[in-house]
């Protein structure tokens, strides 16, 4: 059961700011501010405008974090407030953690890098300008410590690092450890602040992203016919998981249940799809299996829906692929157009958005989808949100490594 | 909710045994099991003066470094290329591992076979040259494997893609602990859906930066002499030496192993994990490391008396020692099991550590021998435990307990027996 949210994402910071954003069809894609940009191929992103001071962290917890590590401590925070949770109801040692994270502290990483090497000028970096958290932003892990210590939990801790699936894994992963009663509660999540120059440059040089800096607002358009590549972003979303029994004794408000949870790989490239969504596919009918549930029953499916030439047709297949005829008839949509790729953490808030469509019985759109794509031809629930009954969700990811996972989330 | 049948939800298998049917090692003392085993046992230390970069302007000069490695031997020279030294040392230990396990992937069903690797500092040597281009001359010259090569994920996808392995693949980044967490996870999937899991880790933090992080973290040693540079539980601990490489294991299920006539090293039995609170000024740090230890051995159905050996995360921080040796005296008693730390010849490799120690460990059931920690001649005050120093010490072993904490405060414990 999912008993508590924090999101942290572009457009506003917190659950409600981000459901506003994404409901309305709004986009928080801009032009890069969090440096120069000048110079680089990809020049826009998703950025969040992140006071950590205002988000309630603390001057040595804001010299001690790198920018992923704050993000997903707010989330974190917020999650756990909203959850009601007490440590009467969950003593520290039955609290886990489950935190997904693609880069991990690369933007900290960075800016230190440019220190000690003097611009990129040393090979042999200077130990004498190195800050004492750097070996906190070399290890990943740190994400997961830092969450542990804002939740009190004193159970498993993981950092789940599976590109840019490992948000959706990391939420699978804490479900798992709830449900063979290794914790009592997990609080699961992602956190990810990828706006850095080395992984925009990195993400240039295989073209990856879109070029399209002249319309950032625009830019990122999934399942578009004139999509040019994913616009990259940043953000967390953290959630709180329990079982159920558990949950109703203590008279949480229940969000939704995770009932189906599989991943598989594509043994294929690194970063290359093959257009059948084969292995997708297989993931998605392993995750119904374990729910449970047929292909007719999924009301709606979020969708990875990067906006790269490859991976939007990829999906449409393993849809097409998974759920047969009712691929055709359920709404399929993609948050990224609006919130951005934020790589490993956008798995966890794009579970935060299903949960929130299963809450409001309302599906948010894919901005900017124009002009239909013959090879993306599903129902997109394109510009607008639209009002129905969500009782099961499909939320789907991909990524790098050829990493292809599904959860299935429902009514709870 | 009507759409569901909501009744029992459970794995195929939940009560399988796991066990390790294959083995591969590169490792500073070492590169092939034989080769690091027959090391290890003479108590060879893999420890010496870093050379691929000059270490003068560096507090710490001592590195564990895999020598005598040559990628081309294990990896095609296209997947080189694409690929940090930490994936080919991967890439290189899996070869063997599957080899050793005597198994074909291309028989296997492809959605039955997975990955699952530990990472801790990722692709830092490749990363740091890629870096270096973008800030000297510019974005455009960040090369197209930069996006694959540097980031945790990179052995798993490619150990993946080269063997075909479609199942539920995973990485875990929990520092030295999470080679010890990958193996737990390995037995979750294969009690689950899968049928044969990589698992295991490699690390190689051996960049000029990576080497620079590490020296922030207050715990690597200053020493020059590389024998006395890292003694841990010992009256001159001095903090560690950071090493690279790994190992990687082939797991399988029992009943599947034995079908198709595998000899196991022996048996998954137990995992346990905790976590430490923050530390906080003015009190003395609270660590949760016995807990793991009790849940592991629980979960093994295995009482403390039946423990042959205990292979010590051994950081080499005087107070994080006694931390250890307390915990081990809470479940065991005073001097009641033998521990060990043959990481004392390879130094730390963080996300290959555990797993190393893991395989030293079915090693040692195979053979009947406990390995030295070698170096450590006067034991702390405090540390009351019967360390196996100087040379190996024959003994029969069947149950033997692995031990692994993570910078931040992770604790993993695992029990492995006899198959």
């Amino acid at each position: 059961m999912i008993t508590g949210l924090g999101v942290t994402a572009p457009g506003g910071i917190g659950t409600a700011a981000f459901w506003d954003l994404i409901s309305s069809g709004r986009t928080a894609t801009r032009r890069i501010s969090l440096f120069d940009p000048t110079g680089f191929r990809s020049r826009i992103a998703a950025e969040i405008d992140f006071d950590p001071a205002a988000c309630g962290l603390s001057p040595q917890e804001i010299r001690r974090m790198d920018r992923a590590a704050q993000l997903g401590v707010v989330s974190a925070r917020e999650a756990l407030a909203d959850s009601g949770l007490t440590l009467e109801d969950v003593p520290p040692e039955r609290r886990g953690v489950s935190i997904g994270s693609a880069v991990g502290c690369t933007s900290g990483l960075e800016q230190e890098y440019v220190v000690v090497s003097d611009g990129g000028r040393e090979w042999l970096v200077d130990p004498a300008y190195a800050v004492p958290h750097l070996y906190g932003y070399m290890v990943p892990s740190t994400l997961a410590v830092e969450v542990a210590w804002a939740a009190q939990a004193e159970g498993p801790v993981a950092l789940v690092s599976t590109g840019c699936t490992a948000g959706l894994d990391a939420v699978g992963h804490g479900y798992r450890l709830v449900q063979e009663g290794v914790a009592d509660v997990v609080i699961a999540g992602a956190t990810d602040a990828p706006i850095s120059p080395i992984t925009v440059a990195c993400f240039d040089a295989i073209k990856a992203t879109s070029p399209n800096n002249d319309d950032p607002e625009h830019a990122s358009r999934p399942f578009d016919r004139d999509r040019d590549g994913f616009v990259l972003g940043e953000g967390s979303a953290v959630m709180v998981l329990e079982e159920r029994e558990a949950a109703l004794r203590r008279g949480a408000e229940i969000y939704a249940e995770i009932v189906g949870f599989a991943n598989r790989s594509n043994a294929y490239h690194m970063t290359g799809l093959k257009p059948d969504g084969r292995e997708m596919a297989e993931a998605i009918r392993a995750a119904l299996r374990e729910a449970r549930l047929n292909p007719e029953d999924v009301d709606y499916i979020n969708a990875h829906g990067s906006g790269t030439r490859q991976n939007d047709r990829h999906e449409t297949a393993a849809f097409k692929d998974a759920l047969g005829e009712h691929a055709y008839k359920t709404p399929v949509s993609s948050i990224k157009s609006m919130v951005g790729h934020s790589l490993g953490a956008i798995g966890s808030i794009e579970v935060a958005a299903s949960v929130l469509a299963i809450k409001h019985d309302v599906i948010p759109p894919t901005a900017n989808l124009h002009t239909p794509d013959p090879e993306c031809d599903l129902d997109y629930v394109p510009l607008t949100a639209r009002e129905q009954p969500v009782d099961v969700v499909l939320s789907v990811g991909s990524g790098f490594g050829g990493f292809q996972t599904a959860m299935l989330l429902a009514q709870g | 909710m009507s759409k569901r049948n909501t009744t029992t939800r459970s794995g195929r298998a939940p009560d399988e045994r796991v066990v390790v049917t294959g083995i591969g090692v590169t490792a500073p003392n070492g590169v092939g099991t034989e080769a690091y085993w027959a090391a290890t046992l003479d108590g060879k230390s893999g420890l010496a003066r870093i050379t691929h970069f000059d270490p003068e302007r560096y507090p710490t000069r001592v590195a564990g470094v895999v020598q005598e490695f040559d990628a081309a031997e294990y990896v095609p020279s296209r997947l080189i290329v694409q690929t940090d030294h930490w994936t080919h040392l991967g890439l290189a230990a899996t070869a063997m591992a599957l080899d050793d396990a005597g198994v074909d992937p291309a028989e296997l069903p492809e959605y039955e076979m997975a990955v699952v690797t530990a990472s801790s500092s990722g692709g830092n040597e490749f990363g740091q040259r890629e870096i270096e281009k973008l800030w000297s001359k510019g974005p455009q010259y960040v090369g197209v494997y930069q996006s694959i090569a540097w980031f945790y994920a990179a052995t798993t996808g490619q150990v993946s893609i080269r063997y075909g392995m479609r199942g539920p693949c995973g990485v875990i980044c929990a520092e030295q602990a999470g080679g010890l967490d990958v193996a737990a996870q390995a037995r979750r999937l294969l009690r689950r859906e899968a049928r044969l899991v990589v698992t295991g880790g490699t690390d190689a933090s051996r960049s000029p930066y990576a080497l620079v992080a590490q020296i922030t973290s207050g715990m690597l040693s200053t020493r020059d002499d590389p024998v006395r540079a890292y003694l841990p539980f010992d009256v001159d601990a001095c903090g560690h030496v950071p090493g690279e490489g790994g190992a990687m294991l082939i797991a399988e299920g029992e009943s599947a192993a034995r079908d198709r006539g595998a000899v196991p090293y022996g048996v998954i039995a137990g995992y346990g994990a905790s976590f430490d609170p923050r530390p906080e000024p003015g009190r003395p740090p609270r660590a949760n490391l016995a807990r793991a230890i009790r849940l592991a051995l629980d979960d093994a159905r295995v009482r403390p008396d039946q423990v042959d050996v205990v292979f010590a995360d051994a950081v080499g921080v005087p107070e994080r020692d006694l931390a250890e040796a307390a915990a081990i005296g809470e479940v065991f008693g005073p001097r009641a099991v033998p521990v060990t730390a043959p990481k004392t010849m390879t130094g730390r490799l963080y996300g290959g550590g555990a797993a190393l120690d893991l395989a030293t460990a079915l090693l040692a059931i195979r053979d009947g021998v406990i390995p030295p920690t070698v170096g450590v001649t006067s034991p702390a005050p405090g540390c009351d435990l019967d360390l196996v120093l100087g040379a190996a010490r024959e003994t029969p072993v069947r149950t033997a307990l692995v031990l692994a904490r993570g910078y931040g405060g992770f604790n993993s414990a695992l029990v492995v027996t006899a198959p």
